[in-house]
């Protein structure tokens, strides 16, 4: 991360190995997972287990048929950070397979495959998500309304057994759970908004729904505030830096202003696009992977500005809801132009200036 | 003994072709020629099967003539005589096809004229049949057709069963009727793997099988290796015996 800091005496440096990094963000969710289970039941930890079980499991397969040192390479947690990531993602009542899937695809596919840890080119937990995203819609989209809001309550044992059967004990599906207290199936605040634009409604009209108070989505807005704080607690810690977050965050609000003041009855508020949906866990612990990300400040600051402009730009006129994924993957794609083009002069070369500097620094 | 030594030559020669076109320097794993109808038709087995043998036909036919014409075609202008001599046989099958197996003409749409611009066929040409005599010709075809056929019915497959859970689906589009009972269910679901049967499916089956490829490959270069370190070590000891 930061150790090519130039620090003033005396040369005190906190270095970090990656295990410990990796961990520290993990630790930076918990607020954020505690209030998600809280809002949408225990089955948002059953994901995160499954997700972060399969994947050290098949990081450490992989790692032991490619012969090298296993305990070194779980002991680095990326695996299990990557599975809680994902697991964080998935709807809480999704069948078991998703997880084990995605698990699976981030780390065999997406890591592993390219050459583990440091090598790979998409942020794992994403490329794995949009693969179950485009592979199992149905599924991957089957959100429970907030726990006060369900007609249906579930205890833990009903959420292991919807997991693992598709049904709860008493035998209902998860299209049953998903009915709100109206009667009516409920969705995410950002699909909800987006089925109503659909249906001809203008996005004030959208919002009088019982998952909504004003821009607050109920359960989504606490959540992305817990993750915030989260976020910001990484940063204070110096785990990551604040240029992708912070460019991420402006650049995806400046967007959303402006649509929303070219016409506010078709483009939804600023506020509404940062409460809902995954923009701030996305800002904070999802586009700052230092493994996939730009690596000089100038360019972190142009990838993470980027993917805010995609964010709102998908989250409008694409098919789907939401668009973090999208966005991080784009720009993963697009990281190493960022770096070509943002490389820092190293020190005592100066600028070209004339046609014979330029000789020399080529 | 010249006649003995010839045709040990020819033999040599087929097996040769044998083994390059179906290992060595398969089209599709390879030389990675024909992506496009290889990426985009491979949803399932019958689908890659019927691509494969139309294409086996047309690497057969064009390699055939464009030997046979080798002398009298002047060098300038002998890519669009090729490509003719491609196109009309890919008409030929395509009439085929049409008339014969006409559910599987459908399902491949497009992708049977575009054979017309599969790069591995006007490779074949370019770079076989143009040169050799034909007997060797028409089987370098072959083979090339062949190992073209297996990793399309490979990635079919594997699409196949990740996608659908099933392989042989719909083989009596191909083989008629009495093939209507070859599907194999392996296993039942029903939610379809849907990345499997879309084109990224395909690209990331094809990277596997290459990969795979490379691991057999590597296998046996340290297999052979180790034979010739084994031979080497032999000759040393009755050296220093000596």
């Amino acid at each position: 991360m930061s150790k090519l800091k130039v620090a003033s005496s005396p040369h005190h440096h906190n270095q970090r190995d990656t295990g410990q990094v990796m961990r520290l963000v993990a630790y930076a969710c918990i607020p954020g997972i505690m209030l998600q289970t809280w809002y949408f039941g225990v089955g948002v930890l059953i994901q995160i287990a499954l997700c972060m079980l399969t994947a050290i499991v098949t990081e450490a397969l992989i790692v032991e048929l490619r012969k090298k040192n296993t305990e070194r390479v779980i002991k680095d947690s990326s695996a299990a950070l990557a599975g809680l990531l994902l697991g964080i993602c998935l709807p809480p009542l999704a069948p078991w397979w998703i997880a084990v899937i995605g698990s699976f695809f981030a780390i065999a596919i997406v890591k592993q495959a390219y050459g583990g840890l440091g090598f790979n080119m998409f942020n794992p937990a994403m490329a794995a998500y949009v693969m179950l995203l485009i592979s199992f819609p149905v599924q991957m989209t089957s959100w429970l309304p907030p726990i006060s809001l369900a007609e249906l309550n579930f205890s833990i044992l009903d959420a292991i057994y919807t997991v693992f059967t598709g049904f709860t004990i008493d035998g209902y599906s998860i299209e049953q759970l998903r009915v709100g207290a109206d009667g009516v199936s409920m969705a995410t605040p950002l699909d909800h908004v987006k089925t109503s634009l659909v249906e001809g409604y203008t996005v004030q009209e959208a919002l009088q729904t019982p998952i909504m108070s004003g821009a607050w989505g109920l359960g989504w807005a606490q959540i992305a505030i817990a993750y915030l704080v989260g976020g910001i607690a990484l940063i204070k810690l110096n785990v990551i830096n604040w240029h992708i977050p912070g460019s991420m965050i402006l650049a995806a609000m400046l967007t959303a202003l402006i649509l929303h003041l070219a016409d506010s009855s078709q483009y939804a508020s600023p506020a509404f696009h940062f409460l809902n949906g995954s923009l701030v866990i996305g800002a904070f612990f999802i586009a700052t992977d230092p493994v996939s990300a730009a690596t000089t400040n100038k360019g972190r600051l142009i990838f993470g500005a980027s993917i805010g402009v995609w964010i709102i730009i998908i989250r409008t006129w694409g098919s789907y809801p939401d668009a973090v994924a999208f966005a991080v993957i784009l720009m993963n794609m697009a990281v190493p132009l960022i770096d070509y083009y943002t490389r820092p002069r190293t020190y005592g070369h100066k600028l070209k200036t004339s046609a014979i500097n330029n000789s020399e620094d080529d | 003994m010249s006649e003995d030594k010839g045709k040990s030559q020819y033999t040599d020669e087929l097996k040769n072709l044998s083994i390059q076109g179906i290992w060595k320097n398969n089209p599709a794993i390879v030389q990675l020629l024909g992506l496009c109808p290889l990426l985009a038709v491979t949803g399932s087995v019958v689908n890659g099967l019927g691509l494969g043998l139309a294409t086996t036909l047309v690497l057969l036919g064009s390699n055939i003539t464009v030997s046979l014409v080798r002398n009298f075609v002047p060098n300038e202008i002998r890519i669009p005589i090729f490509v003719m001599v491609i196109a009309a046989f890919v008409t030929v099958i395509e009439l085929i096809m049409h008339a014969y197996t006409f559910e599987l003409y459908q399902a491949l749409g497009i992708f049977i004229p575009l054979i017309v611009t599969n790069c591995a066929i006007i490779g074949r040409a370019e770079a076989y049949a143009s040169k050799n005599p034909v007997q060797f010709a028409a089987f370098d075809g072959l083979m090339m057709g062949l190992g073209f056929t297996i990793v399309l019915v490979v990635l079919g497959a594997m699409r196949e069963l990740l996608g659908f859970g099933t392989l042989f689906d719909g083989m009596e589009l191909l083989l008629g009727e009495w093939a209507a009972n070859m599907t194999l269910v392996i296993y039942d679901t029903q939610a379809n793997f849907l990345l499997a049967i879309l084109p990224p499916g395909a690209f990331l089956g094809m990277g596997l099988l290459i990969a795979a490829k490379n691991l057999i490959d590597g296998a046996i270069a340290k297999r052979k290796a180790q034979s010739e370190q084994k031979v080497v070590q032999r000759a040393r000891v009755t050296g220093t015996d000596l």
